[in-house]
């Protein structure tokens, strides 16, 4: 792996696979017997391994968070503005670690993979996940590597909850707890969207009950207004007013259905390019794994008892335009975490584009996290 | 804080030695309008306090994060609702009440919040703002009040004797108080006439049983 300090890229990186062989209980009560686990790493361990940090990802994140794959990539990582050396999270300080979680595509074991029982493709049967079955596969990959304490562990929204999970679950895991662009649960409105990205897939004639890889075709229309829905919520209306206005394709109206503003072709393009990067299923399972989200329901719904067992420091940071997990879902983690009692800084971040901005490097975003990264790293030595 | 000059003490802005020589070991606070967190670093690294500090600046809340505090970037505003009653031990306030919506609504927080609270201000009726008001006619500024009046944060200035007549309004029991000039030294005329002599206020208060 070659790294470069004049463009920050952490350069060509390779997914490496941990096949595990022991079984995995799932909070749905199946168990997966066994299962690969799809993963990335930037920088170096130190040598007394003290300078891990985790990347959780979102919905449509996988283990490649940086660097590229090969010469003619058009795309580095998904997060490859945010780490690297020098970057926010700083490579050169800090061995960084992403995993694409169980179900995810094209990484770790998923309902595109083959059933060893069946020799089939999962598909339907694959099961249905929750944010604490992926940290228990992550907390198996974090001792496949001998990291004993992951000084900090990252995550932004879906990513967020896995942070949050983490930190409650395997508290004597992590020193820190990055949680950005996140919320404690879903809101009934959050949950509406998912469900209505849900039933494009799944009333999609080439969807097959979730056996399309048999089928030999795509559940495509399905996923891609699934994908379309959702882009609009990751946006704000401030955002896709100064992108598109109502701008028009051809300069003019054309009394028609197709293609006439810049939104719907922008749109179209979103969800077309998706479909061949993403899969239904794993849609279908990545937006169940969120609406189950919700660490307080094991507390009588409250989160400050939910926290109880925390120990790491929590940073969390919210974004000003983000409406679909608002600075409000945010601050509702901040109180249950100062009604517990634990150590906890928030940063509310002025933005403009929405939902994504968490992947972006506005200034004050950026600075907040490098100084706070920076003491968690001085901490430990890195 | 709007002080021009601001002298330290052991490294530390001097209001903020006097606020801390004023709370005890190994309690909790909480610091309205921490600034860049040098009050609350220095309670945790000196006596092992815990607390958070809120800061609505955003470079200050950077600065606070690397200083290693408990910051939550929160607009004092928008009210304190979301702290439980007596959650902490001090609810602090240094040199910011003057600028918030609605200092009386604060008080009102940090009284129920807080065990104590410790409030410090400017205060308006020190001699030399009378004497500018009284013979140039314009809003005065001071050391301690530097801005013009078109520029200034400081929203909701007020006297010594308009505060006191705050707690009295509150039924907030002085528990003690301490004035001092410009560079945070008091001299003993200060006790005599505060509401002349005393440049900053510092008051410590709890909410009447």
């Amino acid at each position: 792996m070659t790294s470069d300090h004049e463009t920050g890229s952490v350069g060509r990186v390779t997914p490496e696979t941990l096949s595990v062989t022991t079984p995995l209980a799932l909070d749905c009560g199946k168990t997966l017997p066994a299962y690969d686990l799809v993963y990335e790493t930037y920088g170096r361990l130190n040598a007394d391994r003290s300078n891990a940090v985790l990347i959780c990802h979102a919905l449509s994140g996988n283990h490649h968070a940086a660097g590229w794959h090969a010469e003619d990539d058009a795309k580095p990582g998904w997060w490859d503005k945010c780490i690297g050396p020098g970057k926010m999270i700083d490579t050169d300080r800090f061995f960084v670690v992403c995993v694409a979680n169980l179900g995810a595509y094209n990484g770790s074991t998923g309902p595109g993979s083959i059933n060893p029982e069946t020799g089939r493709h999962y598909g339907p049967d694959f099961p249905v996940l929750t944010v604490a079955d992926w940290v228990r596969s992550q907390d198996v990959l974090r001792e496949h590597l001998g990291i004993s304490v992951w000084v900090a562990i990252v995550g932004g929204s879906l990513g967020g909850m896995q942070v949050m999970q983490w930190a409650i679950d395997c508290p004597d895991r992590l020193r820190h707890a990055v949680v950005i662009a996140s919320a404690p649960k879903l809101s009934a409105q959050n949950i509406a969207f998912n469900e209505i990205a849900r039933q494009a897939i799944v009333t999609d004639p080439e969807f097959h009950a979730g056996r399309y890889y048999e089928a030999g075709v795509v559940p495509r229309r399905g996923l891609m207004l699934a994908r379309m829905l959702g882009h609009i919520t990751y946006l704000s209306d401030e955002a896709m007013r100064a992108k598109f206005g109502r701008d028009l394709r051809a300069g003019r109206i054309n009394y028609g259905f197709d293609v006439e503003f810049q939104v719907e072709s922008y749109l179209r393009y979103q969800g077309e390019s998706f479909v061949t990067r993403f899969d239904a299923n794993t849609y279908l399972l990545m937006t169940k794994a969120l609406d189950y989200f919700d660490p307080a329901y094991a507390t009588g719904g409250n989160l400050a008892d939910a926290f109880a067992p925390v120990t790491a420091r929590f940073m969390v940071v919210s974004f000003t335009s983000d409406w679909r997990f608002a600075p409000a879902r945010s601050k509702e983690i901040v109180d249950a975490l100062v009604d517990a009692g634990k150590d906890v800084a928030y940063a509310e971040v002025e933005s403009d584009l929405g939902h994504d901005d968490f992947l972006l490097t506005m200034p004050h975003y950026v600075k907040t996290l490098r100084a706070y990264l920076a003491r968690a790293a001085a901490e430990v030595g890195a | 804080m709007n002080t021009a000059d601001t002298p330290t003490r052991n490294g530390l802005r001097a209001d903020l030695a006097l606020i801390s020589e004023w709370i005890k070991p190994g309690t909790r606070v909480l610091d309205l309008g921490c600034g860049n967190g040098a009050l609350m670093a220095h309670l945790k690294a000196t006596k092992q306090v815990r607390g958070y500090g809120l800061e609505i600046d955003p470079d200050n809340v950077i600065a606070s994060v690397a200083a290693g505090v408990n910051v939550l970037q929160i607009d004092l505003d928008e009210g304190l609702a979301q702290f439980e009653d007596k959650s902490f031990d001090y609810v602090v306030m240094s040199s910011a009440i003057q600028e918030v919506a609605a200092p009386d609504a604060l008080i009102d927080d940090m009284l129920r919040i807080g065990h104590d609270c410790i409030v410090t201000f400017p205060n308006f009726a020190h001699w030399r703002l009378r004497l500018k008001l009284a013979l140039w006619g314009v809003m005065p500024a001071s050391r301690a009040l530097p801005n013009r009046w078109y520029d200034t944060p400081n929203i909701h200035l007020c006297t010594v004797h308009d505060f006191e007549g705050l707690c009295r309004e509150k039924h907030a029991e002085i528990v003690r108080r301490h004035f001092v000039n410009h560079a945070h030294r008091a001299q003993a005329a200060m006790r005599l006439m505060p509401n002349v002599l005393g440049e900053i206020a510092l008051y410590q208060l709890r909410d009447r049983p």
